[in-house]
């Protein structure tokens, strides 16, 4: 098991590597400089803010610079939001995202999970039809189309839940945020639930176990749903990638102050540093949780460690 | 199936041929016919915008770009996906190990925001946008192009074209990539929705095509700045956008169980 972590340790690095490397290229690799304006500064003034931020050197030794900074959570400053750092911005806005997408993604694994069993259970039935074709249409329409006809309907049209953010008190804007975000996982979740769950009990071990009497939710419970749950859980990778992508539109539309809106407003605003800054904080974040997944992955099924 | 390619045939057909139907073009204003709900009085069947441009016009457009920009991004992967896969497959050993390798590497990546990322860095460039959205969809093709090949490098017909003295790109390009075209076809069909998605995705955030050009993600942008007085300029994109995409993935699922014998059900 030490050894399996560790080796998915070891392949958690270049890629982590890879994207800093590639992400801090791409940045510097801009035709014109961030401080490039309609009006050009003059030459002494323009040489002071090079030097100031270090762009006067050679690209290896500010890669080298930046790295270095990484190591010790500096992200350098924020091109527009003078006097603030990337990392101080990053501390602002992330508390709110990961609120928003803990509750999306539990609330994903719980709708899910339970919809796909019981779709699984009654296969072929109206039920699993419905289930299903409520997933293929979950899966279909991006957030950006779900986020604002929700907004549209349920908020503006029948007053029934705030379109905002700010000013709205009380539990009541967590909804639709989090139900626009949770809706394609559900989707993805309930599929694969379905599929695996009908692999599952078409095996030998779920035959035995009902020819001993045992109750059909006894059987789900107890044997059915842990191997069930083996591609659920391989999926947490990609779901929590497509969540945080979500949590760019659906912050962008129910204008929650959180650190998608503040991506968004960097790459318009040409932040560099900024949006540098999360896209290596949003890698860290999804090679990390995809490394943890990885190892849950050994800890629950000890033939994969074998590889 | 038939069914979601004869609605995708329907909207092609109409985006191509609508605007002509239509005495308004994309680009113009109207400040007498700002924010007009869908009639047929002033000729503007889907309404107008804030700028009072006819929205008919610019949905025809909008499907236009999408799709476009879906087909050669596909392309693009296509090219990048079968190349890799195949030599890949074909060379095997070591040379393999490592270049799977790579791309499970590749998987990790947050595509997306690196796509962004380029974005910002090199203005909107509409070409820059192909070649993004076809280099983050190639590795999928790749996968299973390099899985087809390992089991197409064995049979006969590719001995006896090594026998006659052709070289592995010759093999590779010219005895292999053909007996491919079944899956490839299934999975450019898998891409197309998910190129669009990224395309609209963008365009919605504002770092895609930019005016007056327009496409669905654009639309479907616009729409929501102005939901609360004109529904129609956010519920008709929208609805448009859902519907392509929802063909597109009843297609590629029905394909792929049609051609995948070992996902039959």
């Amino acid at each position: 098991m030490l050894r399996y972590t560790l080796l998915r340790l070891l392949g958690a690095i270049p890629t982590l590597l890879l994207v800093i490397v590639l992400a801090f290229l791409m940045v510097h690799a801009a035709p014109g400089g961030p401080f490039d304006d309609e009006r050009a500064l003059p030459a002494d003034v323009a040489a002071n803010i090079e030097a100031a931020y270090h762009l006067d050197e050679p690209l290896a030794q500010q890669l080298g610079r930046y790295m270095s900074g990484l190591l010790r959570g500096d992200l350098g400053p924020s091109y527009r939001y003078r006097d603030y750092t990337v990392a101080e911005l990053i501390a602002t806005g992330f508390p709110l995202s990961l609120q928003i997408g803990l509750l999306a993604i539990l609330l994903a694994l719980l709708v899910g999970i339970s919809s796909g069993t019981v779709a699984a259970l009654r296969q072929g039935s109206m039920l699993d039809r419905i289930v299903m074709s409520f997933a293929m249409t979950g899966i279909s329409i991006p957030v950006f189309v779900v986020a604002p006809v929700l907004v549209l309907l349920l908020a503006v049209k029948l007053h029934w839940l705030p379109a905002g953010w700010s000013g709205s008190p009380g539990a009541a804007k967590y909804v639709l945020p989090v139900i626009t975000l949770a809706l394609p996982q559900i989707a993805y979740i309930a599929r694969l639930t379905r599929a695996s769950m009908i692999e599952v009990l078409g095996q030998d071990f779920i035959r035995t176990a009902r020819a001993q009497g045992l109750a059909t939710k006894t059987l789900i419970r107890v044997h059915a749903l842990k191997p069930t749950m083996l591609p659920v859980l391989s999926y947490l990778g990609p779901a929590i990638a497509a969540i945080l992508t979500g949590s760019v539109v659906v912050e962008e539309v129910f204008g929650i102050p959180g650190l998608g809106q503040f991506f968004v407003r960097g790459a318009l605003n040409r932040d560099y540093t900024l949006v540098l800054g999360i896209v290596i904080f949003y890698a860290t974040l999804i090679i990390t949780l995809n490394l943890l997944v990885d190892i849950l992955y050994g800890v629950i099924d000890p033939r994969v460690r074998q590889r | 199936m038939k069914k979601s390619g004869g609605i995708l045939f329907l909207i092609l057909v109409l985006a191509i041929v609508g605007p002509w139907l239509s005495p308004h073009e994309y680009q113009d204003t109207d400040f007498d016919a700002i924010l007009q709900s869908p009639s047929f009085a002033g000729m503007h069947f889907l309404g107008t915008d804030d700028l009072g441009r006819d929205l008919f016009v610019r949905t025809m457009l909008g499907i236009r770009v999408t799709l476009l920009v879906a087909i050669v991004a596909s392309l693009v992967s296509l090219i990048i996906g079968v190349s890799y896969g195949a030599i890949a497959g074909y060379v095997g050993g070591r040379v393999d190990a490592v270049m799977m390798r790579f791309v499970d590497t590749l998987y990790a990546l947050p595509f997306i925001f690196l796509v962004i990322l380029l974005m910002v860095a090199f203005e909107r460039n509409f070409l820059l946008i192909f070649v993004a959205i076809g280099a983050i969809n190639w590795l999928d093709m790749a996968r299973i192009v390099r899985g087809q090949t390992l089991s197409l490098r064995e049979r006969e017909f590719v001995d006896a074209a090594r026998l006659t003295g052709a070289s592995a790109a010759r093999i590779i390009f010219r005895h292999i990539a053909p007996n491919l075209i079944g899956i490839v076809v299934v999975y450019v069909t898998l891409t197309i929705p998910q190129a669009i998605l990224v395309e609209s995705f963008l365009s919605f955030l504002g770092l895609g095509v930019q005016e007056p050009q327009t496409s669905l993600g654009a639309l479907v942008d616009g729409g929501v700045n102005q939901m609360e007085g004109a529904s129609w300029m956010l519920l008709i994109p929208a609805a448009l956008l859902a519907l392509i995409l929802m063909c597109f993935n009843f297609l590629g699922d029905a394909l792929r169980d049609h051609f995948d014998a070992r996902q039959v059900k």
